[in-house]
């Protein structure tokens, strides 16, 4: 894959939010630009990493096999990830799992043969307030069913985007991994889009409902108290 | 069960960090504003950097992230005057199991972690601020990007903060997928583009963390209650909380309880008075195993309901106070199972560096397999417990520490369980097809 002189501009960008002579801070942001490129970590965006930030391409590798989210073979452009962890197989995560699994007849970490829909198991995604959950490109579908979650992917396969309960409209793998190598979300709309659900809300709003608060503040409270005052 | 919860109880109830949530566009600096924000950096610039640690450790905060170190004591740990860069660094890779309280604070109310970040970095004398965020939290992240870039076009980031002649620089910075980036040294290694494992200690990161420069680690809520204490004072935080324990705390409720969610009640609530709030346990289920913070504290049961759930109480119990990630568990679930499936989550997330942590997770899961698909032996359970005595504070971090948290604690609470698979009075769980090579 040969990568563009934007791309490498890009790179550079990283490598310029962290301080002289520290720029292997940019690695894993890079692994995520050229994920975004090309679907997955291939070796030619080792080659690139290592290149740019002046280290070797085992040094990349290292680092690039380390972590989860960079995915060794090509994605689709769906990433499904189904938690499994305690709370979430307990609430019916792993029936789930193994319903998609027989419906798209890949198992984890595989994609689908029309390219369109990786599935993986995913461990704690930070939501068990919301088990069982799953996650399409990240953005939360909070207590899924089996049967919910099979109308999603159904609607992935037909070239819909069903929108996350949680998180902003969905966008491709390839766009979210230039997101996670830190830029902004272009699109306004996503960035408004719904981050709120019954669980996040449950105590402010029983507090509120019922006029519980917390004790008044005086912002004038000098926080430093003075000798003999 | 489903009775509405006694004024008692919902007095309890102290939204601070929750509160703006309720407000679905806090998330926007002109509306954070409005209810109150920045309101708190403009005041904290008013003194002296010396009198806001000062003042830190006055208040009695802290830290939310699971050791509960005092937050004030870090930061006067940093040297000043040493000639050396100093950082600060967020730890929001959130993922320890059940934890689920500082994503929807970092979606729904991100400029309260800049605005902390801001007073902290004031305080501790730090040019760089870096956020380490959860790969997979994309909505956060976000939402924080876009905090960052409203916090400079309004002069809070940046060039000469707020006029007073200190810079500003807060960088979000997204990983890609391991747990074990939620230690604080092996979140360093990342963030300097290695793999993510932990350092050895001493040297602390106080004196040589990020770029081995003085260096604050704090968690989310670490840092997004300091706007809160600065606003409110000392004496208002610590009267929110129990003793030893100011303040509030997120508490997460999930699992086999009847409304879900996040409740935020000031420190030394009961497991009990939260399960009234959460409109008790769900139909058909009867309390029987729970972790008070998350899947690396021991797990406790229907007795310790009205231990209250303060650090030392818990330590009291048996327990670790952790992240307050409350997971419920019913007499429907199987603490062999749920201690299985933890196993499973610590082999899949162990670095690697240490042997004991590396080797003996691996192990168990296999003890755990033979077990549930009803081949287990007696002698398995001592396995399991000489694994643990092998893997606890036999390893660079707290991850093999946490591992046998769950195996110990169900062996002490539950060994009937275990023995009902070992001697067959329970169906197996799993099938012994699945155990090829697993002995």
């Amino acid at each position: 894959m040969a990568y563009s002189e934007e791309l490498r501009e890009q790179a550079r960008q990283i490598m310029a939010r962290y301080p002289e002579g520290r720029q292997r801070s940019a690695l894993l942001p890079m692994l995520h630009l050229v994920q975004s490129h090309d679907g997955y970590v291939t070796p030619e965006g080792i080659a690139l990493c290592a290149e740019m930030i002046g280290i070797t391409k085992a040094q990349v590798a290292a680092v690039s096999t380390f972590y989860t989210m960079y995915k060794r073979e090509p994605t689709g452009d769906f990433l499904v990830s189904v938690c499994t962890n305690t709370m979430c197989d307990v609430m019916g995560g792993q029936r789930v799992y193994d319903t998609l699994k027989e419906y798209l007849g890949v198992d984890h970490d595989e994609t689908t043969a029309d390219g369109k829909i990786t599935l993986e198991h995913a461990e704690c995604l930070a939501a068990c307030d919301y088990a069982p959950v799953m996650t399409v490109n990240y953005e939360f579908y909070d207590r899924v069913t089996p049967d919910s979650a099979l109308g999603t992917v159904e609607a992935l396969q037909k070239g819909e985007r069903p929108a996350p309960t949680r998180g902003a409209r969905l966008c491709t793998l390839k766009e979210m991994s230039r997101q996670l190598a830190g830029w902004s979300e272009d699109r306004a709309e996503a960035l408004a889009d719904n981050s709120l659900g019954d669980a996040t809300l449950a105590g402010a709003r029983m507090a509120a409902d019922n006029g519980v608060t917390a004790p008044q503040i005086d912002p004038a409270t000098p926080l430093v108290k003075k000798e003999n005052s | 069960m489903a009775s509405a919860p006694s004024a008692e109880v919902l007095s309890k109830l102290t939204p601070v960090l929750t509160k703006r949530w309720l407000s679905p566009e806090a998330w926007k600096i002109d509306v954070y504003e409005q209810l109150d924000g920045y309101a708190a950096l403009r005041k904290a610039v008013e003194y002296h950097p010396d009198e806001i640690i000062a003042f830190m450790k006055e208040s009695g905060h802290r830290g939310r992230g699971g050791a509960g170190f005092p937050v004030g004591m870090k930061w006067a740990f940093i040297p000043q005057n040493d000639g050396k860069p100093h950082y600060l660094v967020v730890n929001a890779d959130e993922g320890e199991p059940g934890t689920c309280k500082d994503l929807p604070l970092m979606m729904n109310d991100p400029h309260s972690l800049i605005e902390g970040i801001i007073i902290a970095c004031y305080a501790v004398r730090a040019e760089r601020a870096y956020v380490y965020v959860r790969g997979e939290a994309v909505h956060a992240a976000r939402r924080l990007r876009n905090a960052v870039e409203e916090a400079r076009a309004k002069g809070y980031l940046g060039r000469n903060v707020l006029g007073r002649g200190f810079d500003l620089d807060v960088v979000i910075h997204s990983g890609a997928g391991a747990y074990i980036c939620g230690e604080e040294t092996a979140l360093l290694d990342s963030l300097e583009g290695f793999r993510g494992q932990p350092r050895l200690r001493p040297p602390f990161p106080a004196t040589h963390g990020l770029y081995a420069s003085p260096t604050v680690i704090n968690n989310v809520g670490s840092i997004a209650s300091v706007p809160h204490i600065v606003l409110g004072g000392a004496d208002w935080w610590k009267s929110l909380g129990s003793e030893n324990a100011a303040g509030t705390m997120i508490y997460s409720l999930s699992g086999r309880v009847k409304n879900p969610g996040q409740y935020e009640c000031g420190m030394g609530i009961t497991l009990n008075e939260l399960l009234e709030l959460a409109g008790g346990m769900a139909d058909g289920h009867n309390l029987r195993f729970w972790t008070p913070g998350g899947s690396s504290t021991p797990m406790l049961t229907a007795e310790h309901a009205d231990v209250p759930l303060d650090f030392d109480s818990i330590a009291k119990a048996g327990s670790i106070l952790g992240t307050t990630a409350m997971m419920i568990f019913s007499d429907q679930d199987c603490p062999v199972y749920a201690s299985y499936r933890w196993i499973v989550f610590y082999a899949h997330e162990s670095c690697g560096k240490c042997t004991p942590c590396r080797e003996g997770n691996y192990w168990m899961t296999r003890v755990y397999r033979r077990i549930l698909s009803g081949r287990g032996t007696h002698e398995d359970l001592d396995t399991l417990l000489d694994a643990c005595d092998n893997l606890l504070g036999r390893s660079f971090c707290g991850l093999g520490d946490g591992a046998t948290s769950c195996v110990t604690s169900s062996l002490k609470y539950f060994k009937q369980d275990y023995l009902d698979y070992i001697e067959g009075r329970r169906k197996p769980l799993l099938n012994a097809a699945d155990l090829v090579g697993a002995h």
